[in-house]
């Protein structure tokens, strides 16, 4: 059983949803990630979603492409995001790391030769959002050969053609896009996500789904939590770490919204 | 007349899924890719519907001014001493380059799906421009995007935006050129989709753009083959464009692919010079990668991080390019030579001196490689350049370049 897989059952059990917490490789503590993880695992997150930072990234709002271009900046590299994933393994971090980008960094990398440096470090999954089923054949594959969960993404917009081509690439769990756009804090990022959670559910009913895209407050992870499998908080984490720094501040953002995923 | 309607001479690429070869394919987030299913399916009813043919070919003749002109260029020829000269006068085309006979081509297909919002990039701002136009005339809202050190070298064209009912959003991130305003841009479609056509000025970005772009553009080469035939009674031997993302030289290449009598030639930016590490010369110096949604050749470094392209001209200023060039170059069917920016300003000058007109940055790059090659062929042989747009917009920056006005 995968570690997503196991986390979701436990999940279950529990009666709570997966907090997912998304945070950009290398911001603000270039060479120190493993802290940051270590903080966000130990103050309750189920699954961390670490950003490999990309130059033009097309779904990505003002505050990740901001976080990503520091990123750059301060030297980051697929090659050192995946050391990154040992590092924090090493430390003792146990849950579920999925890492999320866009495809050119993984292609140049060589797909294969990603795949197998991800699994191998202790990462469970890649979302990669702009690769979407109809170019993912050889990914799937190279996904599947290192043991490697591919997550693909839903949105409002995706019709039951879409659901059907998503159906048998899908692993880990369905990232469900809230609204049409772009990621970034948003006021009314849960209206809606009934009805689509449960199309995706209709259609797709052995693969957790996961709700992202403007979730930044514990009411929304509650609404999120109430319908889905797991609620994804980005920009909010992003942003607050890059302001303050401060581990602690991160450990108490992440613990409250953490208690609202539970039923 | 053109026609959309591919006769068996043209090639079949791409494929179903938008594919060159390995190059193209559509990489986007999962959110447009409904949007770009529907858009496959009306353009691939509209370029085999007769009423549709009809009103773009109305427009092209009645708004645009088509077919334009072929000119002998007698004293290019003549001073190179070489091939004989032609020039496909896209200039003449209204607004001023050859980019609005792809935007009226859009237009017709957004008002076919009933978005009322029309949202595009633009480098040089000659996209813009025509995109605006069409949405003057044909009642749609506008929004163009543009990079933030663009909208300083082409304030010319961002004022003609502006006046033409367009809104113009510099715009501030990355490298604030055209790459980064193409990026706004999809950013803009993936959060309004379901009111907005994204109307792309060049062969670049996901299926179906490439392949729909390059057919609205090839009435360019249609016509030239034609004229060409009609006027020397055969088919030119070069056929010569510059090439950003490439879509005067895909709307000019595409209609002689088949006829492999004729060399088909690309001129690339090449900034600084291409031993240097400023330059655009996707081409001839990059490598495949994935940017704005298509698998091309892209100037990137080792982590897949996208380049800097560096050059005088706005429109040429882009680390990507079209699918299908990177397929044609890989087939070996068309080259690809770059040219710096001191040759494009010397070849600027030299056009509008000899023959009296005064060619865009964009289109100088190819007059640039026409001087090195015009010479070394004979006199009865022919090439043919694209003119794909006039230069008034780049008479402050040629000035600021040329250390101003001699009074």
């Amino acid at each position: 059983m995968s570690r997503l897989q196991a986390c979701f059952e436990a999940l279950k059990f529990r009666n709570e949803s997966a907090l997912v917490v998304f945070v950009t490789a290398g911001d603000p503590f270039p060479g120190e990630t493993w802290k940051v993880l270590k903080t966000i695992a130990d103050a309750g997150a189920d699954v961390i979603e670490l950003g490999i930072p990309f130059s033009d990234p097309l779904a990505d709002g003002p505050v990740i492409q901001a976080s990503s271009m520091r990123a750059l900046e301060a030297g980051v590299t697929p090659p050192s995001v995946i050391d990154d994933v040992r590092i924090a393994r090493e430390a003792g971090v146990t849950v579920p790391i999925v890492l999320m980008g866009s495809w050119n960094p993984v292609m140049q990398f060589g797909m294969t030769e990603f795949a197998n440096a991800a699994a191998t470090a202790g990462a469970d999954a890649t979302i990669l959002t702009d690769l979407s089923p109809d170019e993912a054949d050889e990914w799937k594959a190279a996904s599947n050969v290192a043991g490697l969960d591919t997550i693909f993404l839903l949105a409002p917009t995706s019709t039951q053609v879409r659901m059907d081509k998503v159906k048998p690439f899908a692993g880990g769990f369905i990232y469900c896009v809230s609204r049409t756009g772009i990621t970034g804090m948003h006021d009314n990022a849960t209206i809606g996500v009934s009805e689509l959670v449960t199309t995706i559910r209709t259609n797709i009913p052995d693969v957790p789904v996961c709700v992202g895209f403007g979730i930044s407050h514990p009411d929304h992870v509650r609404a999120v939590s109430a319908v889905a499998d797991g609620a994804v908080v980005g920009s909010r984490i992003v942003q607050q770490l890059h302001e303050t720094r401060d581990l602690n501040v991160l450990a108490e953002t992440v613990a409250t919204l953490k208690a609202a995923t539970k039923r | 007349m053109s026609s959309l309607i591919q006769g068996p001479s043209f090639s079949s690429e791409p494929d179903a899924r938008g594919h060159f070869g390995p190059f193209g394919g559509r990489f986007v987030p999962e959110t447009l890719v409904p949007a770009l299913d529907e858009l496959s399916r009306r353009y691939e009813e509209a370029r085999t519907d007769p009423e549709f043919i009809a009103e773009f070919d109305r427009h092209l003749q009645e708004y645009v001014g088509r077919p334009t002109p072929l000119t002998f260029a007698e004293n290019l020829t003549n001073e190179l001493g070489g091939a004989k000269i032609y020039l496909k006068r896209e200039d003449l085309c209204h607004t001023g380059a050859h980019k609005i006979n792809n935007t009226i081509g859009q237009i017709l297909l957004a008002r076919k799906m009933g978005k009322p919002r029309i949202i595009a990039e633009t480098g040089a701002g000659q996209h813009g421009v025509a995109t605006a136009t069409v949405c003057a005339k044909f009642g749609f809202q506008c929004c163009v995007y543009m990079g933030a050190e663009d909208v300083k070298r082409q304030r010319l064209n961002v004022f003609r935006m502006q006046l033409l009912g367009a809104e113009v959003r510099p715009v501030e991130s990355g490298t604030k050129t055209l790459k980064d305003a193409t990026n706004e841009a999809l950013r803009d479609w993936v959060t309004n989709v379901a009111d907005t056509h994204y109307i792309i000025g060049s062969v670049v970005g996901p299926h179906p753009y490439p392949a729909m772009v390059r057919d609205f553009q090839s009435v360019i080469g249609r016509e030239t083959r034609a004229q060409m035939i009609e006027r020397t009674g055969r088919l030119p031997d070069v056929v010569l464009a510059c090439v950003g993302g490439g879509s005067n030289a895909m709307g000019m290449f595409h209609p002689f692919v088949s006829d492999e009598s004729v060399r088909l030639i690309g001129v690339e930016a090449a900034g600084d010079g291409i031993g240097t590490a400023r330059h655009a010369a996707t081409l001839s110096l990059g490598r495949p990668g994935v940017l704005h949604g298509s698998l091309t050749y892209l100037l990137q470094d080792a982590h897949g991080q996208i380049a800097e392209a560096h050059s005088v001209s706005a429109g040429l200023d882009y680390p990507g390019v079209g699918p299908e060039h990177a397929s044609l170059k890989d087939r070996g069917r068309a080259e690809y030579a770059a040219v710096d920016d001191q040759e494009a300003l010397d070849a600027l000058q030299w056009v509008s001196r000899r023959e009296g007109i005064l060619p865009a940055l964009e289109t100088a790059h190819a007059f640039a490689e026409l001087r090195k090659l015009a010479p070394t062929m004979s006199p009865d042989q022919t090439i043919v350049v694209c003119f794909s747009g006039r230069g008034d917009k780049d008479v402050e920056a040629v000035a600021e370049r040329l250390g101003g006005m001699h009074v």
